[in-house]
């Protein structure tokens, strides 16, 4: 094998051919996709507004993947996700609303403002955060599937990371300690190719995750994360495979903004952005969709106007929220 | 009515109690269980307990200290064994980032009953690696509790409320400690919030925990032997911290020397010294004195790591000067 060897960045053919799902089914994906595009959206619109501080890292152009895998997972599993995770947050259950008021910092967001945008938390949908330490949430879903497991309980964990993720010890010592174990947990590598602005040849000698994560004795599948019927398909097999073991999965996608609002892009060509642009993922399955008769445009532009009117109650929520008053600061934490 | 154990079997029962009195209890570390335990801490609870409740890990202490605070997150009770405090480094992130953050990071929708246990500090000739005292590092943090258990009492009754408690504890364990012997009264009723004194004295008040009190309990029998009595304050929790307790018995005594073995730079001491000087100025007659480990790497040449640990003469040596 040449050291010199390159991934391919080029994008994969664009998702087509029938969409097998039935209408109901394919326009709720449809809208989950949706909602996640136009929330973030006009969360760049906000972070241009200062209503949004901090670090804010948009999932645009990934949306099929947690749209395809949360919609394959049940109530009663657990979800870690990474500081790239407002889809998830919002497609777990958490409101609109309760997001963007934690975005804007203020008290009816979902962690009392404390989180902001990197670390949405609900415990009712067992959402156990937005982590904003690289791999840091891998650990924690090996000892979820444990307790799970210790419990008798029929759960299975499900961890979002990126590809960055995969040169972490972390990585490596929770899928060891999973596999080790048999703890029921899928590990969902969200592969954009970039580890923030390093690309993913520049930090991994083995380019091949599938390849890295069968190392520990795991079933390991790799999937179109352009396409939510792949990534849907893929994560239901990965799940009936994760009662006996953990599973790793591979969704090849692609982020079309920067890595966070910082961010000027100097590492990737703008042509290789407007090659994946076209496999977007929301008019990819919308023309699916419509060429097999289940989306006409009408129905699309209303889907689109009831998200668009759901976006702006969300921010009205957060305007209208009150600030956790100073003296509230210390609850919650071992202090002095 | 007491009996005499030593402080190795004084926190095995603890952990042994905790294992059968409640299912959601569960050790895991580097060779808790064929082994029996790094220092026979949990000799024979493989047998008694099985292995899904005694787990042996492997050499990954970033992923089983943060599958233990999954594991808590999860409804479980974990004590999770770090060999050495030394080894503890490679899962601060866990700890600092995960654990210590999560309760009031998700606006206090999740907590982290996860108990970290570790053995630390010098005195074995084991050298620099392993040979640190880092409790003022993990007392800095807020989030998490930090217990240096020193008599035999605190090694078997602060683990149940660690256990109880909704936030990440993490205990220190002196290596020096293991084999002191002492009394158990049968009534062990301990918390973890309170400073004790050790011994009551009026001339200058001695402050420590953990592997110190033994040595700073014989300086006090040396200075009492002089004329001088000592008051020895055991600060055993160091987060959060009895300042009140700290303060009544500078005040009493007028004089503070702060014995520990972190390095005196930014160590636990100076935190001591620092609330000393905040709430007790006017009540002092002398600045306030430390006696910490010499700044450098713990040499292994046993005259060598001897000269860099605090020891009983030093202390006697200190509190003299401090007297005049």
């Amino acid at each position: 094998m040449s050291i010199d060897k390159v991934v391919a960045h080029s994008a994969p053919p664009p998702p087509s051919g029938p969409v097998p799902w039935d209408k109901d089914f394919a326009l709720k994906r449809l809208a989950d996709m949706l909602r996640i595009r136009r929330l973030e959206e006009k969360c760049a619109e906000l972070y241009g507004t200062g209503k949004i501080r901090g670090f804010l890292h948009l999932y645009i152009g990934e949306e099929a993947v947690a749209a395809g895998a949360l919609a394959a997972l049940r109530p009663r599993d657990n979800v870690v996700a990474t500081y790239r995770e407002h889809g998830h947050a919002l497609l777990r259950g958490l409101s609109m609303n309760s997001i963007m008021a934690e975005m804007f910092g203020k008290r009816e967001g979902c962690a009392k403002g404390r989180g902001g945008s990197m670390h949405l938390f609900d415990a009712a949908t067992r959402l156990y955060g937005g982590n904003a330490i690289v791999g840091g949430g891998l650990p924690l879903a090996t000892g979820l599937a444990l307790a799970a497991r210790m419990q008798g309980e029929d759960r299975i964990t499900a961890c979002f990371f990126g590809d960055g993720a995969v040169a972490e010890g972390a990585f490596h010592e929770s899928l060891n300690l999973a596999a080790l174990w048999k703890l029921p947990v899928l590990f969902c590598c969200e592969n954009n190719l970039y580890g923030m602005g390093t690309a993913i040849e520049r930090a991994e000698a083995q380019t091949d995750l599938c390849a890295k994560a069968a190392s520990y004795a795991m079933p390991a599948l790799s999937c179109d994360g352009m396409d939510i019927v792949a990534t849907h398909a893929t994560t239901q097999e990965a799940l009936a495979l994760a009662k006996d073991g953990p599973v790793f999965v591979e969704y090849r996608t692609y982020r079309f903004r920067a890595h966070s609002m910082f961010d000027a892009e100097l590492y990737r060509d703008k042509a290789e952005i407007e090659e994946w642009k076209t496999r977007g993922p929301l008019h990819t399955f919308s023309a699916r969709l419509k060429a097999g008769g289940k989306l006409t445009e009408e129905e699309f532009l209303a889907l689109d106007a009831a998200t668009q009117r759901e976006v702006e109650a969300a921010v009205a929520f957060a305007e209208a929220g009150t600030w956790e008053p100073v003296e509230e600061m210390l609850a919650d934490v071992v202090s002095s | 009515m007491t009996r005499k154990l030593t402080y190795r079997e004084a926190m095995r029962a603890a952990m042994h109690e905790a294992l059968t009195n409640d299912p959601r209890v569960f050790l895991m570390g580097e060779d808790v269980g064929r082994y029996g335990g790094t220092y026979a801490f949990s000799k024979g609870f493989l047998d008694e307990f099985g292995p899904a409740r005694i787990r042996d890990t492997p050499l990954s202490e970033l992923g089983f200290v943060g599958a233990g605070v999954g594991a808590a997150l999860g409804g479980m009770r974990p004590i999770v064994e770090v060999m050495t405090v030394n080894f503890s480094l490679l899962a601060l992130d866990q700890i600092v980032n995960a654990a210590a953050l999560l309760r009031h990071m998700s606006g206090g929708q999740f907590s982290v009953p996860l108990v970290i246990r570790m053995a630390t500090g010098a005195g074995r000739q084991l050298a620099a690696q392993h040979s640190h005292s880092l409790e003022g590092w993990y007392a800095h943090i807020p989030g998490i509790k930090v217990l240096a258990p020193a008599t035999i009492e605190d090694a078997r009754g602060m683990l149940a409320p660690a256990l109880a408690d909704p936030d990440p504890v993490v205990i220190f364990e002196h290596c020096q400690l293991f084999n002191m012997e002492g009394d158990l009264p049968d009534e062990c009723q301990v918390d973890i919030a309170s400073a004790q004194v050790r011994r009551a004295g009026k001339d200058v008040a001695i402050i420590t925990y953990g592997g110190c009190l033994p040595k700073v309990l014989a300086a006090a029998e040396t200075l009492a032997a002089a004329g001088i009595e000592a008051e020895v304050l055991d600060l055993r929790v160091l987060r959060p911290l009895d300042t009140a307790t700290l303060i009544a018995t500078v005040t009493r005594c007028r004089r503070a020397l702060i014995v520990d073995e972190n390095w005196k730079s930014g160590g636990f001491a100076a935190e001591v010294m620092a609330r000393i000087m905040e709430l007790a100025f006017y009540e002092l007659d002398a600045p306030v004195v430390r006696v910490c480990a010499e700044e450098v790497p713990i040499p292994y040449a046993q005259h060598l790591e001897a000269a860099a640990l605090p020891q009983t003469d030093k202390i006697v040596a200190a509190v003299r000067e401090m007297l005049g």
